[in-house]
């Protein structure tokens, strides 16, 4: 209980207290605080725990490079997790529960692995459980992933909406620091359209709420004044954004929180908004983050970075401890010694580890009263859950020297500029061995970094910086900029000097990567067993690999690495940075592409009759088709035999209007036809249809359909539902890639025309009474024929094809006839016992005929497989034809479809193995069951397969082997064609 | 990605669908199958300059010849392909 809110000071609104639970407990904060901030007023340390050891953790930075502080935010389906509490804007009655704590955070028992840290170290997992123990991995695997972990998602289905947004403009800044807003400023000056993009709730970065002054007044107005000129432009500002991705041609993701600060709202606003930026140059200028140092315990709560120490006291009024002391290696860290005297804050003591301390450092402490300890390290730290004292001893040596009594101490090792963005869309970023970090490489596209990003630390050159990429920025879109005021700071330590330090050895783990609890240790481990690679490093030690992206661990684990090594940290280099940023939730990419709106469904004219009479409807594609039309009382296997058998003996109708339709029109598109299809299409006449075959360039099956030929030059095709749209890519593809001087349109059709197929025994008769004067008999309208003809004075095209095997007719009409014709058809046919049948029936219908469909037609299937090498023309060439009979695809042994009978009449299951021997001793897979049902026509339980060497086996038995579903069933195999293998009913 | 169809303007490559190398030639139908064995499955994957083919799938549907760079994703030229080729080829393409 340490940290506590200042008399006066910082950024937040006193007047206006809000109140948030942390695991339950109630407790107070102010408007402007963050969930950090906020506990950090209340004397909360203890924060979490880590992921793999579970020690205490505390609160380490103020913004989005946080380790330790991630909390599972709201309740309920509402819950998200892994949320860093420094990037958590408090509102009335904010929910939030530390994570990876068992049974709470006080008392964690999972920490008892602690004792067992001497073995948990990098590649324990792979070491320990892989290689020839590998079964104890399988063994221990479920515990070690319940024991190392974060936060765990919600069950529920996410109850928020979110918004997706396209953004187009000339310049688009990253970052709303000094830099950033110099930037918008000259490119907005000079007329672009500037869009600002900034991750916090205000703008300003760094001098939001800083004591730098900017000509003469203090650095909030002239914010304010930046800010006010930018709207006046037409600056697009984009707060609470994170700019998480950079993408090829210059597009940018980003997030927008746009509710999630608040503590209600009425429902106006996605919660979140995923915004695809096009933007035509980029500003990058996405600041530093300060690194941590490395030594023994430094992962107690209470050790934070220095910066985060000054912002929560500059920004929130909050003082992070009563005694705070501050140990760094650099320069940059001295401001913080003047800004928390300024604040009311004061240091207890100054360790530098540089024995010779510039002369600005040595006055910065003097002035602010702060005793300074040159030449010394922290060898460790005491406290239980937080911190009460520190070890501190000579930096050459290894003892203590002295013990100092602090409840926080501030750590400054240097500042890593936040290259990310830059490495998606650039070259390697670059050592620098002034910062002794990595700075942007070389862009491969066009952006500009500027300001902390870039390596400038200062204020002033910041805004100097960030106006000259204003004007780069502007001149690369074309406009001409216009001058640049000079500004003025006021004065500031402008030097660095960082000592290089990797790790400070002594008692007790010194981490590098808080998140993952990867520790100094771990990385000399891994270097002396040989991973001299920064990737390999990274996923031996996982390093930097949790949600943080190793923000403040990359940069130390690579000195460490380069320790005694020639070319040092710039030899090693960096691992190349992936999107996202930071983390972003699902809900955000999905936007309103859920539930119903994932996908387009599409529906037949006939739908609503459908779904008015019983029909269960199912998804077929992208189509919703009827499986069967349930009466009182069915269930759907009753429904499909009844249907299917109603086929066979009286008639029955189905909706078949999601069957591709494409329409080929043109003096040559008989002669197209001819090439696309397999078998011979020169001699079709006019008011004949025909069954085809077509294949890809390799030799497969593409899809198989009838062509009908509607005139000299016009014909319609049919595809099957599932293959409307690759059959139509593919004949575009040949239209325009192979035979552009053939004269051919094709357009689809497909939702143009209502389709319904009338089969049956009696479907003539039906026929005969509903189409208007229209001679249907044998002979006038034989198999194949195709008529135009009328219902009702509704013009329609008759085809008398059929798929059942039974006599049949399809009938099509204008789409928005369908459903009128379609209520015909019932009408006059009810006196010939007409009922409407699903897919199921129609799927019976085709098995018992061993007609092929999509269970068959998997893309692995050429006509030899499935009894259609009759339909490969050898009197010409076609597509396909010079694969189609290559030696593998005649391989006597190849698949061939059979039928299989259930012997004990078991239903037998689509996806089961056909073996020859019986359970206990199956033998190798000899093929596999592609379709089934129950056959009414047979009384029989029956199947498609497809068996190696299918034909020659006619007459074996064999077992469908199913032992997912513990099944193993005896099967004849026979013909595929179950029912009128000669086809008699279908002619007659 | 974006790419410039030249019947409809800059647009997101989400509205296209890319439909193989376009530096392939198909063989003639009566070809023998060891060329069009070599055309289906003989591909190169080159590091620079590509041409393939990209389909306006949600625009135009027009088929077009994009020449992109594979290693950078920059893509240096867009034609149309099909009958429409010789007279788009007469033009200047932007």
């Amino acid at each position: 209980m340490s940290g506590y809110r200042l008399a006066d000071g910082g950024l937040v609104d006193r007047a206006t207290a809000l109140s948030f639970t942390f695991d339950g407990k109630r407790l107070d904060g102010f408007a402007g605080d963050t969930l950090a901030s906020a506990l950090i007023a209340n004397g909360v340390t203890l924060v979490g725990r880590s992921f793999k050891y579970h020690r205490p953790r505390g609160i380490l930075s103020a913004g989005t490079e946080e380790p330790n502080a991630l909390m599972t935010l709201g309740e309920g389906s509402r819950a998200e997790p892994n949320i860093p509490a420094t990037t958590t804007e408090l509102f009335e009655g904010l929910v939030a529960r530390s994570q990876n704590r068992w049974p709470s955070l006080g008392l964690d028992l999972l920490a008892a692995t602690r004792p067992l840290a001497p073995m948990l170290v990098a590649g324990f997992y792979y070491k320990t459980f892989m290689g020839p123990t590998k079964r104890s991995w399988m063994l221990f695997e479920p515990f070690i992933r319940r024991a190392a972990g974060l936060g765990a998602p919600p069950t529920g289905a996410d109850p928020d909406c979110y918004d997706r947004r396209n953004h187009f403009c000339d310049v688009l800044i990253v970052g709303g620091g000094p830099a950033g807003i110099a930037a918008a400023l000259q490119a907005a000056r000079s007329g672009a359209r500037v869009t600002l993009a900034d991750d916090a709730a205000a703008p300003g970065g760094a001098l939001r709420g800083s004591r730098t002054r900017i000509d003469g007044e203090p650095a909030g107005a002239w914010l304010a004044r930046s800010i006010a000129e930018l709207d006046a432009l037409g600056a697009t500002r984009l707060p609470r954004t994170t700019v998480f991705g950079y993408y090829d041609h210059q597009t940018l993701g980003a997030v927008e929180r746009v509710t999630d600060h608040l503590a209600t709202t009425d429902g106006s606003s996605p919660r979140q908004r995923y915004w695809i930026v096009r933007a035509r140059h980029v500003v990058l200028c996405a600041g530093a983050v300060e690194r941590p140092l490395v030594f023994p315990g430094n992962d107690r709560p209470g050790v934070m970075l220095a910066d985060a120490v000054r912002l929560y006291a500059y920004r929130h009024g909050v003082a992070c401890g009563r005694k705070v002391a501050l140990f760094t290696n650099n320069d940059s860290a001295y401001g913080v010694v003047r800004d928390l005297s300024a604040a009311g804050a004061p240091l207890t003591a100054v360790i530098d580890a540089r024995a010779e301390i510039p002369e600005a450092c040595r006055r910065a402490a003097h002035d602010a009263g702060v005793e300074l300890i040159a030449g010394s390290v922290v060898r460790g730290t005491h406290g239980g859950r937080s911190l009460s004292a520190l070890d501190i001893g000579g930096v050459g040596g290894s003892g203590t020297v002295r013990r100092l009594d602090v409840d926080c101490l501030a750590v400054s090792g240097g500042w890593t500029p936040r290259v990310h963005l830059a490495s998606q869309m650039g070259g390697p970023p670059t050592f620098d061995a002034r910062l002794q970090s990595f700075l942007p490489g070389a862009p491969s596209t066009g952006w500009i970094a500027a300001g902390a990003m870039a390596g400038t630390l200062e204020t002033a050159g910041c805004l100097a910086e960030g106006a000259d990429a204003g004007d780069r920025a502007a001149r690369a879109v074309g406009l001409e900029p216009t001058a640049t005021p000079d500004i003025e700071v006021s004065e500031e330590l402008t030097g660095y000097q960082p000592l290089v330090i990797p790790a400070i050895r002594g008692r007790g783990k010194a981490f590098v990567d808080l998140q993952n609890d990867v520790a100094a240790s771990d990385v000399e481990l891994a270097r002396r067993e040989g991973y001299v690679s920064v990737e390999h490093l990274k996923r031996y030690t996982t390093l930097g690999m949790a949600t943080d992206q190793g923000k403040t661990s990359n940069v130390n684990a690579i000195a460490l690495m380069a320790e005694g090594r020639a070319g040092g940290s710039a030899e090693v280099g960096t691992t190349r940075f992936r999107a996202p940023y930071t983390p972003v939730t699902l809900g955000a990419l999905a936007g309103r592409h859920t539930g119903a709106h994932f996908q387009a469904e599409r529906r037949t004219p006939m739908h609503d009759w459908h779904v008015a009479n019983g029909a269960v409807m199912s998804p077929v594609g992208p189509w919703l088709r009827p499986r069967a039309y349930l009466r009182a009382g069915e269930t759907l296997r009753e429904a499909y035999i009844r249907e299917a058998g109603n086929v066979r003996e009286q008639v029955g109708v189905c909706d078949v209007s999601t069957l591709g339709k494409i329409d080929i029109q043109g003096p040559d598109a008989g002669k197209f036809l001819n090439r696309v299809y397999s078998n011979g299409f020169k001699t079709l006449a006019v008011g004949k249809a025909r069954y085809g075959v077509m294949l890809r360039d390799d030799g497969m099956l593409l899809d198989d359909g009838t062509t009908w030929r509607l005139d000299e030059t016009a014909y319609l095709m049919t595809t099957t539902t599932g293959a409307a749209a690759p059959v139509m890519q593919h004949l575009e593809r040949l239209l325009n890639v192979a035979w552009p001087n053939l004269q051919v349109n094709v357009t689809s059709t497909t939702s143009h025309w209502a389709s319904m197929s009338l089969a049956g025994p009696r479907a003539r008769d039906v026929l005969a009474d509903l189409l208007d004067e229209t001679d249907v008999s044998g002979d006038a309208l034989p198999f194949m024929a195709v008529r135009r003809s009328s219902i009702a004075g509704v013009p329609v095209i008759v085809a008398r094809l059929s798929f059942s095997g039974e006599l049949a007719y399809e009938i099509f009409c204008g789409a928005g006839y369908g459903l009128a014709a379609w209520r015909r058809v019932l009408e006059v046919g009810a006196a010939h016992g007409i009922m409407p049948y699903g897919t199921e029936a129609l799927g019976t219908l085709r098995i018992e005929k061993g007609h092929i469909a999509g269970g068959e037609m998997d893309g692995r299937i050429s006509p030899h497989h499935v009894g259609l090498a009759g339909m490969l023309s050898k009197r010409k060439p076609y597509f396909g034809s010079a694969l189609a009979n290559r030696d593998g695809l005649l391989d006597p042994e190849r698949y061939e479809i059979v039928g299989l009978v259930s012997r004990a009449g078991e239903p037998l299951r689509a996806g089961a193995h056909v073996v020859s021997g019986p359970a206990g001793n199956p033998g190798p897979s000899q093929g596999f069951i592609s379709s089934t049902t129950f056959s009414p026509a047979l009384g029989k339980e029956i199947a498609l397969a497809l068996v190696k060497g299918g034909d020659a086996r006619r007459g074996e038995v064999m077992y469908a082997a199913d032992p997912v579903h513990r099944r193993h069933l005896e099967v004849d195999v026979v013909s595929p064609h179950f029912h009128d293998p000669d086809g008699t009913r279908m002619k007659d | 990605m974006r790419i410039l169809c030249p019947c409809c303007g800059e647009r997101d490559a989400r509205e296209f669908t890319y439909c193989g190398d376009a530096s392939r030639v198909m063989p003639a139908l009566d070809a023998e199958a060891d060329a069009w064995a070599a055309y289906v499955w003989g591909r190169k994957n080159p590091r620079g300059p590509h041409e393939e083919y990209w389909q306006h799938a949600h625009g135009c549907r027009h088929w077009l010849r994009v020449t992109r760079n594979t290693e950078t994703h920059e893509i240096l030229s867009v034609l149309l392909e099909g009958p429409w080729r010789a007279r788009h080829e007469a033009k200047d393409p932007r």
